[in-house]
């Protein structure tokens, strides 16, 4: 191992090297080394070799080329967690020899050097002070599958993305390669379009063009977008698109030049279009939404107008499971709820005893 | 070069297991280490159909759709999701069972994509149908004496779905294995739920040609036979229905020698993975060779 990358500096200084603090080149009178702590030119490979042996940058120059993954959005993100166009090799090492961890998603990432080689670790943010022993220790990225189908209560996860990553494993050791195959696999694409938005390439598909693309059962949400006004965009995009709901950050808007009113959120990757959990849930909106809307009246008590209000917000906050079985000051609350229930509905479960107009 | 397979597959919203047979089946593939990378993809999962291809390092990569029948999926949402320039259903020059490949170059990454007809209407599967059926019986030389019942959606949505159960039916029948070879559907005749009247042989496999085990293959088909009045309460295999022992056998696509099929997909579209087929067929109970071609 340790000669690996003395020989393969030896074979590619003819080219030139200049890469994070490191120069080498090869010239008439001999061989040139150059970092921060040494400068030696005119010398010839024996005592290349020497030195290279010694020097840390040469490590650092060969992960960095022979190690590391090479397609350049992978290379990027590793580049991107070691802090690395931030700071130099010299401090990058010190940092490393302690652990430089960075967040992902929800994902706490972690690179360390010792003995000069890079090993990563990952495991569930709500986890990164918890010590190993007591987590799942998996060593295979394809792990990450399983680990990333259900939630914390044994819920399917259909979007990766969701802020509901189950805790309690970790990948303890992981090479370079290993780790980007475990971050995709978590949070497929995030990489390539992350990297993507840095080289400020990132192909954005608007609402607008996604829904005109649509066929089959999909092809109707063309239909609740008329071009007159882009309201049912913004419900759209605070249903699902929220923070609390996905980590991707929208950047996806109406159209080309209509922005959409809600904030597209703060995560580190980009959403670059509407997902297929999107645009299943315009589909049905689409219906709905093809409604027109009755009059009804009910008479309800003002705590039982704020009560409706409450289970609307817990339900939609997914607060509902978390309602202790006997807080009846929650209006969420389960008996507070079959209550209202009791009280209002008639026996084919009508509101107020008011039929349903179609 | 480095290549690269990806498998397009439907994925779902709502079932976890959906996505099952994919994995399986690429992981089967990915430790023969015939391509340096292999992808799942999915309609309704993720990585999505839009964004696999950006994950994946090689140039030139093989797709191959995870679906039983050319149609909608195959022609119009993949090509149009992975962004296939130029694609014209006419490249497969196909009757309805029998693409092969198209190559195409994907208009958001540049890369050489050789795009496979679907894993279901390749021969090779009429030999997953018949090792499926093994596997129902726990019996290697399962025919004599047994009826096989293909069974598929019908024509609902696609005329070439039914075309691909009969193509496989029609296939199996001229080996001359089992007594009898019938296709049946969930939403036209013959139907499934009439299956003891098609059979004059006493006992029954059952294969649905689909490719992940849900709602029509855990609870539709068992309840429209007879094998159980609630799916969740179980049924036994074989069941006694009308006096024809059923033995029903889940989806076809969670076969392990599936893997196969869609190695033999990347292969005639050009991939040097004759020694992956062999171990995968050997190492999934398909070494026999294949018959009635």
């Amino acid at each position: 191992m340790d000669g690996e990358y003395v020989d393969a500096l030896v074979a590619t200084a003819p080219d030139g090297i200049a890469f994070d603090d490191l120069h080498v080149a090869h010239e008439n009178d001999g061989y040139t080394f150059q970092t921060p702590d040494v400068d030696h030119s005119g010398i010839d490979e024996a005592t290349l070799r020497t030195v290279a042996a010694e020097s840390p940058y040469v490590r650092n120059w060969y992960f960095w080329h022979a190690t590391a993954p090479q397609k350049a959005d992978r290379w990027a993100f590793l580049r991107w967690l070691e802090g690395a166009e931030q700071r130099d090799v010299a401090e990058r090492y010190d940092a490393l020899a302690d652990g430089v961890s960075a967040t992902w998603g929800e994902l706490h990432l972690t690179v360390t050097l010792s003995d000069g080689t890079r090993t990563y670790s990952i495991r569930h943010r709500a986890d990164a002070d918890v010590g190993s022993s007591v987590l799942d220790a998996h060593d295979d990225p394809l792990d990450a599958r399983e680990i990333a189908k259900h939630d914390d209560d044994g819920g399917y996860r259909p979007l990766k993305t969701a802020p509901s990553l189950q805790t309690g494993w970790v990948f303890p050791e992981l090479s370079a390669g290993d780790l980007v195959t475990t971050v995709e696999t978590f949070y497929p694409a995030t990489i390539a379009n992350w990297h993507r938005e840095q080289e400020d390439e990132l192909d954005v598909t608007h609402w607008r063009d996604t829904v005109d693309r649509q066929t089959g059962i999909y092809g109707v949400v063309k239909t609740w977008d008329r071009g007159d006004g882009h309201e049912h965009v913004n419900w759209v995009a605070e249903a699902c698109c929220d923070d609390s709901q996905c980590l991707k950050r929208r950047e996806w808007q109406y159209d080309d030049e209509t922005d959409l009113d809600v904030d597209g959120g703060s995560g580190p990757f980009p959403c670059r279009e509407p997902c297929s959990l999107v645009i299943a849930g315009a589909r049905k909106w689409t219906k709905l939404e093809g409604e027109q809307a009755q009059t009804y009246e009910f008479e309800l008590t003002p705590s039982e107008k704020e009560q409706v209000e409450e289970i609307i917000d817990a339900v939609a906050d997914g607060e509902a499971d978390d309602i202790r079985e006997a807080d009846i000051y929650e209006g969420a609350n389960r008996y507070r709820t079959r209550f209202l229930r009791a009280k209002l509905f008639d026996d084919e479960g009508n509101l107020g005893g008011v039929e349903t107009e179609r | 070069m480095d290549e690269a397979l990806v498998i397009a597959a439907h994925g779902s919203h709502l079932n976890a297991e959906s996505s099952t047979p994919t994995y399986d089946h690429a992981d089967t593939i990915r430790a023969t280490g015939a391509f340096a990378e292999v992808r799942e993809s999915f309609w309704k999962e993720e990585p999505s159909f839009r964004e696999a291809l950006r994950t994946v390092d090689a140039d030139e990569v093989y797709l191959v759709p995870l679906f039983i029948s050319e149609g909608y999926f195959t022609e119009q949402v993949i090509p149009r999701e992975f962004r296939l320039e130029d694609w014209d259903p006419a490249l497969w020059d196909s009757d309805g069972t029998s693409a092969t490949h198209a190559t195409l170059t994907a208009e958001d990454t540049g890369q050489t994509i050789h795009y496979c007809g679907p894993a279901g209407t390749h021969d090779a599967m009429s030999d997953v149908i018949v090792q499926r059926a093994e596997s129902v019986t726990g019996n290697p030389d399962v025919g004599e004496g047994f009826g096989l019942a293909v069974v598929g959606h019908g024509t609902e949505r696609n005329e070439n779905s039914a075309k691909a159960i009969q193509y496989h039916a029609d296939r199996i029948r001229e080996r001359d294995r089992f007594d009898e070879v019938q296709s049946l559907f969930m939403d036209e005749d013959p139907e499934v739920d009439d299956v003891a009247d098609y059979f004059e042989s006493d006992d029954i496999v059952v294969v649905p040609l689909f490719i992940a085990d849900g709602f029509h293959t855990q609870e539709d088909i068992p309840e429209d036979m007879g094998l159980t009045d609630d799916y969740r309460t179980g049924y036994d295999v074989p069941t006694t229905v009308e006096g024809h022992d059923i033995w029903y056998a889940g989806a076809v696509g969670t076969e392990p020698l599936m893997a196969d099929v869609v190695l033999e997909r990347a292969a005639d579209a050009g991939a040097d993975v004759g020694a992956a087929i062999e171990q995968v067929r050997e190492e999934t109970g398909g070494a026999k060779p294949a018959t009635g071609d």
